[in-house]
């Protein structure tokens, strides 16, 4: 039930995520959507590695098997900074359309399709 | 599991139900506000939730660096671009296909549910450890920040700097895209 519960949190903050993604026009709310699906692969990955990992510790002894009970939190740390990298650069991107084209709208940014 | 003996205890138990609540419904108010700045905010009540479950769940560092780059750095980010690219018209609006796809993420959310209750979880007691490990594994949880440092320095060294790379190159072609041409 503990571990259920995470994932479930996480399932769900993932769905809201992708559910803004995909339906929102406005490019900042898509960023922020995406930040969400981040948020929930982290839970995902945080409850995973604290309560699955210590069964295959039983299976695999040695010295430094204890260190997989880390792993997903440094799985977490990676996906953080990559999280910061891809928003900095979004947000960068965004900030240069709009200076070109005065609209920050995903539907009007289409002049590849004509 | 390995807990410190209080993951039992009620206040651990009302404490996640009220951060996860919380968390769940600040995530629907990001997607379904109308007015953008106030679902950012609501967006940094999630971060908040989030770091708040990271704290449950032992994991006392990372919710440190959620707090220091979520809620610090990432939606500062967001709110100034937000406050930069404001329009009239500017809202949270979503297009036509709204309903389809909001049933294709309820279907998805659904689907990782019934997979997640359905899967036999292969979960077992801090009991049946062998004694001299289960202290080892008590102390590692309970104190991770050593062992963390010591994983990102010896065996995911080579993800740890390609990660510092490509945050340098990140930030300069940030810069460079958003420098005022002459």
């Amino acid at each position: 039930m503990t571990l259920e519960r995470f994932l479930i949190i996480g399932a769900i903050l993932f769905s809201i995520g992708l559910y803004g993604v995909l339906s929102k026009k406005h490019s900042i709310a898509v960023l922020m959507s995406l930040e969400l699906m981040f948020n929930g692969i982290n839970v995902t990955a945080v409850a995973l590695s604290r309560y699955t990992v210590p069964y295959l510790l039983t299976t695999h002894s040695g010295e430094k098997v204890v260190q997989y009970l880390l792993t997903g939190q440094i799985f977490t740390i990676f996906i953080i900074t990559v999280a910061a990298a891809e928003v900095a650069l979004g947000l960068a991107i965004i900030i240069a359309i709009y200076r070109t084209h005065q609209s920050v709208l995903l539907t009007d940014s289409n002049q590849l399709k004509n | 599991m390995i807990s410190d003996g209080i993951a039992s205890s009620l206040a651990v138990e009302i404490s996640f139900w009220i951060i996860s609540i919380s968390t769940i419904f600040s995530a629907i108010a990001v997607v379904q506000i109308k007015d953008l700045f106030r679902a950012s905010l609501f967006l940094i009540l999630t971060f908040l939730g989030v770091a708040g479950l990271f704290i449950l769940l032992g994991a006392e560092f990372l919710a440190g660096i959620q707090l220091m780059i979520y809620v610090g750095a990432i939606s500062v980010l967001i709110i100034f671009a937000i406050l930069m690219t404001r329009e009239i018209e500017i809202s949270n609006q979503s297009h036509y296909m709204r309903i389809l796809v909001s049933m294709v993420a309820l279907g998805f959310m659904l689907l990782a549910i019934s997979l997640i209750t359905s899967t036999d979880w292969q979960l077992i007691d801090e009991r049946s450890f062998p004694q001299n490990q289960t202290d080892e594994i008590i102390n590692t949880v309970q104190n991770s920040i050593p062992t963390l440092s010591k994983m990102l320095l010896t065996e995911y060294v080579l993800a740890f700097e390609m990660v510092g790379v490509l945050l340098l190159a990140a930030v300069l072609g940030a810069l460079a895209l958003v420098r005022e041409k002459k």
